[in-house]
């Protein structure tokens, strides 16, 4: 086997160490060192987990199951600190050499830090790892300030991150107008307008002058023009430049980057490079598509296939959600030059097209980029436009007449025009894959990597799907809340916490709820998110409750209600069973004794539920919470008190554990069981959470259940003490509320976590962890451990009547 | 028209709705989210749930039964359910709701 030697873990090298392995498993011995001490990642999709919209974890490329089994020696975390080429050996910064056959550079670039005063002062970063980026979301915080320099597409991604996570953002630019190098003015001007909507300053032709410091810590910006900028944090992201000191300093030909040629090979036949540290013919990379090219390439030359790379045009999309903004080629003004351009200032929308000699060669959108793709196609090819130039702006759908269907410009592609500019997958690349069974996205991203890098074309890929499959296509697995967002559950709580939401206008306003006040879907999803995430500020809202929950009782076909009454454990007394037969006479009540061994008083009129529930109570009952996505019941059998075989004080244990839990809120409703023995009488192992007490102790199982689905529950843990059984419980309870999405059931939820050993860290092996989740339980509980009805009936009994009685009226 | 207060548009909370009861059943007052307010039967035309316990979202209601949508402003079902609800003239004038008695007290097929 060859020895081959990779510096560098970034997005080309991965990619070039996929082709590698798939082309010639075995071949090579891969050692593959890393500065970062992290594998491969996304680092296109840094930007959504600097704003929270997704986590680290969803950006990984490489996992440490995929570096095994390719049998790659993974040096992350270790510098390179030279490269001996005499002796064919890396030294790395362990003071380790590795031996190597073949060596690959792919050392990226490093941001490029301004040289002002004060740029060395704690709380100055930059924006190109991961560990850049945590360190702005750990500064980030709501009514925090934040400057940004540099108004490219990176600062531009870091201004709306941060400005995501609640802080004040202001973005400093040289130049004249925002993206120089992509936009024009016009289209730079509206999106400094929509920026500005968002609420990020951003000042233009500004000129910085020194960085204000206190106490070593960054304090303001200084501008030219002596204003001065207070801030946080201050993020320089004014550019990057290849990282080229290695290949320089073990004597390789280097320009500004290290020079390679069409091979990927540089000056030493042994050595290659690639990413951003090269230069070909002179010219720099940084977008991801050439790169990949580069990676395809480099592994072919050292497969020892001839291979060539050729640079391309490049298209730019910006990835700040809401601005929808495209840009290829060139759209500087000159001789000989045309523009063809359309605005809809209403709209918000404005496309230009360059074009010399009846050919495009540049094309600039803002606010509607459908069409950008097409257009793009047009470019490259260097097709002949004269004859379309009259409609061509308005894309393809205008082209020959055709109706305007939005799927119209995609089917009007040819089978060559790209739609995954990052990984160069065209159209007929996609329709092969799914005429060969690839019939989802993700199947699609799988064997043809369309959408798999920074996801833009993710909703050109589903309409090509669509229009391949025609009614098969089922749009996607990832559901949004409801019609009301494109968020979907995960990312919607995750931007609660990270945005600091705090009400549901907020909510609604912050992340663009596309009606005004929501819909029986999202609105108690919301409401039960954001009760959970800031119980102590967050006021419940009983207007986005579902009629049960809103009016304390079940509601029944004919409109009564069912009346239920806590029972703590199932036992109750001969008081309270009087005080539930004079209810059931005086309101006229059915009586049924429920699988959940309580008392349900069937046919309350809705009118009449504040009384009935001030008599329940003047005998000491509280609500039951038979109607709620909360806490349910918790079912014992009779325990060592009574029974001849019980094991443990199952009824005891029933009723602690009932008094710590009731009246909390949970995503779907949480059924509990306490049985005395194996025999299981309280029928433990079918219920959300189940405890089954052996002679030894007490064994705790999860995820049961018993509706439409029977699942017997999964064993979380076993323990010897009845206080072991209240903290391991109130802990579990506590992740769902704070983990499972709305209406999922704990066995749902738990599936969807990837099973229990998660769960069992959290809330059994790790005693912090698990004094974390009962801490907040308990806060949560201060607020929301009270009886409903007594409140109810002391403060809103008024509403449960008739608003005015009209029946006299008409008799008259 | 001869209008009658039915009472104050405190008395209603957002989002949400009161019953007014006449000679032919419950007709439900709903207050939405900009305070407008709209009057319809408490009968929901597919199994006469009671619309006043619905979930009032945008100019809508919900059923509480059987998720029926309706528009508060006409009545009409709304998505894939067909069928509609006898609606009645309301509006807010200082502050009082009031509502067409000639129509209460005709009932719903007027």
């Amino acid at each position: 086997m060859q020895k081959l030697v990779v510096i560098g873990a970034g997005m080309a090298s991965g990619r070039m160490l996929e082709h590698l392995f798939e082309a010639a498993p075995g071949e090579f011995d891969v050692t593959l060192f890393n500065a970062e001490p992290r594998g491969n990642y996304n680092r296109i999709m840094l930007s959504p987990v600097l704003s929270g919209e997704k986590s680290y974890d969803e950006i990984v490329t490489h996992d440490a199951d995929w570096y095994a089994r390719h049998g790659v020696h993974c040096r992350f975390g270790e510098r390179v600190t030279a490269i001996d080429r005499a002796r064919k050996v890396v030294l790395g910064a362990s003071g380790d050499e590795v031996p190597y056959d073949k060596l690959v550079i792919a050392t990226g670039s490093n941001p490029f830090i301004v040289p002002l005063p004060g740029h060395d002062l704690d709380g100055v970063v930059a924006y190109r790892d991961l560990d850049d980026t945590n360190r702005m979301i750990a500064a980030a915080g709501p009514g925090r300030r934040a400057v940004v320099i540099g108004g490219g597409l990176l600062g531009l991604e870091a201004a709306a991150g941060l400005r995501l996570r609640g802080m004040e953002v202001t973005v400093v630019h040289l130049p004249g107008h925002l993206m120089e190098r992509q936009l024009d003015p016009a289209a730079g001007y509206l999106l400094r307008r929509a920026l500005g909507e968002r609420g990020i300053e951003v000042l233009c032709g500004a000129n910085s002058k020194e960085i204000v410091g206190q106490d070593g810590k960054v304090a303001a910006l200084r501008l030219e023009d002596g204003t001065e900028i207070a801030c946080d944090i201050l993020v320089m992201a004014v550019g990057i430049r290849p990282a080229a000191a290695l290949g320089r300093e073990a004597g390789l030909t280097t320009g500004r980057a290290i020079a390679v040629d069409a091979t990927m090979t540089t000056s030493d036949p042994d050595v290659l490079a690639l990413g951003e540290c090269v230069e070909f013919e002179g010219q720099l990379f940084g977008l991801v598509a050439p790169l990949y090219d580069q990676a395809k390439v480099a592994a072919q030359t050292l497969l020892g296939q001839s291979a060539a790379f050729v640079p391309r045009e490049v298209s730019t999309k910006l990835k700040v959600t809401g601005c929808d903004l495209f840009s290829a080629g060139d759209f500087a003004e000159g001789e000989g030059r045309e523009d063809i351009v359309f605005r809809d200032p209403a709209r918000g929308v404005y496309k230009r097209l360059v074009l010399k000699d009846d050919r495009i060669i540049g094309a600039v959108m803002y606010g509607d980029t459908a069409d950008g793709n097409w257009f793009y196609g047009l470019m490259k090819d260097g097709a002949d436009v004269s004859a379309m130039r009259e409609t061509l702006i308005f894309g393809p759908g205008f082209q020959g007449g055709a109706p305007a269907d939005p799927m119209a410009a995609v089917a009007a592609l040819p089978d060559e025009a790209e739609i995954c500019g990052c990984n160069g997958v065209s159209k007929g690349m996609i329709v092969k894959a799914i005429e060969g069974g690839a019939h989802t996205l993700d199947a699609i991203k799988i064997c043809t990597k369309a959408s798999g890098s920074c996801g833009g074309c993710s909703g050109l890929v589903e309409q090509v799907l669509a229009l391949t499959l025609g009614g098969e296509f089922v749009k996607p697995a990832v559901k949004p809340v409801c019609g009301c967002t494109d968020l979907t559950h995960e990312e919607l709580r995750r931007l609660i916490r990270s945005k600091s939401l705090k009400s549901m206008p907020e909510v609604m306003q912050e992340l663009g709820w596309k009606t005004p006040d929501g819909c029986p879907s999202c609105r108690p999803a919301l409401n039960f998110y954001l009760l959970v995430e800031w119980p102590l500020e967050y006021r419940d809202d009983l207007q986005s409750r579902f009629v049960n929950e809103r009016n304390h009782g079940n509601i029944q076909k004919d409109g009564t209600y069912s009346v239920m009454p806590r029972m703590f454990g199932g036992m109750t007394n001969a008081d309270e069973l009087r005080a539930i037969a004079d209810a059931a006479d005086k309101y006229g009540a059915a009586v049924k004794v429920t699988g959940g061994q309580r008392i349900d008083l069937l046919g309350i009129r809705k009118e009449d539920l504040p009384s009935i529930w001030a008599d329940l109570g003047a005998a000491g009952m509280v609500s039951g919470h038979a109607y709620t996505k909360g806490l349910r019941t918790v079912k014992t059998c009779v325990g060592t008190d009574w029974c001849r075989f019980g094991t443990q004080d199952s009824t005891g244990l029933g009723i602690r554990l009932e008094k710590r839990l009731w009246g909390s809120w949970t995503p779907h409703k949480f059924k509990l069981a306490v049985t005395g023995c194996p025999r299981n009488c309280a029928e433990a192992t079918c219920k959300d959470l189940g405890v089954v007490c052996v002679d030894s102790g007490y064994e705790i199982g999860v995820g049961g259940a018993a509706g439409i689905e029977l699942k017997a529950t999964e064993p979380l843990a076993k323990v010897a003490t009845e206080a072991e059984v209240i903290d391991i419980t109130v802990a579990f309870l506590q992740l769902y509320r704070e983990g499972a999405n709305y209406l999922d059931r704990p066995h749902k939820w738990i599936a969807k976590t990837g099973g229990l050993d998660w769960i069992r860290e959290r809330v059994v092996d790790d005693p912090d962890s698990r004094r974390a989740l009962i801490e907040r339980f308990d806060i949560s509980q201060s607020v929301y451990q009270k009886d409903p009805w007594a409140d109810h009936v002391a403060t809103r009994a008024a509403l449960y009547t008739p608003l005015a009685d009209l029946t006299k009226e008409a008799a008259e | 028209m001869s209008w009658i207060d039915i009472g104050a548009l405190e008395d209603i909370p957002r989002q949400g709705a009161r019953v007014v009861k006449t000679a032919h059943g419950c007709v439900a007052v709903f207050r939405t989210l900009d305070d407008a307010v709209f009057a319809l039967s408490d009968r929901c035309a597919h199994k006469a749930g009671p619309l006043s316990d619905g979930l009032v979202h945008d100019h809508k209601v919900t059923c509480p039964l059987h998720g029926w949508v309706f528009s508060l402003e006409t009545g009409q079902a709304l998505g894939a359910d067909q069928g509609s609800v006898p609606s009645y003239p309301a509006r807010v004038e200082a502050g009082r709701i009031l509502l067409d008695a000639a129509r209460l007290t005709a009932g719903a097929t007027a």
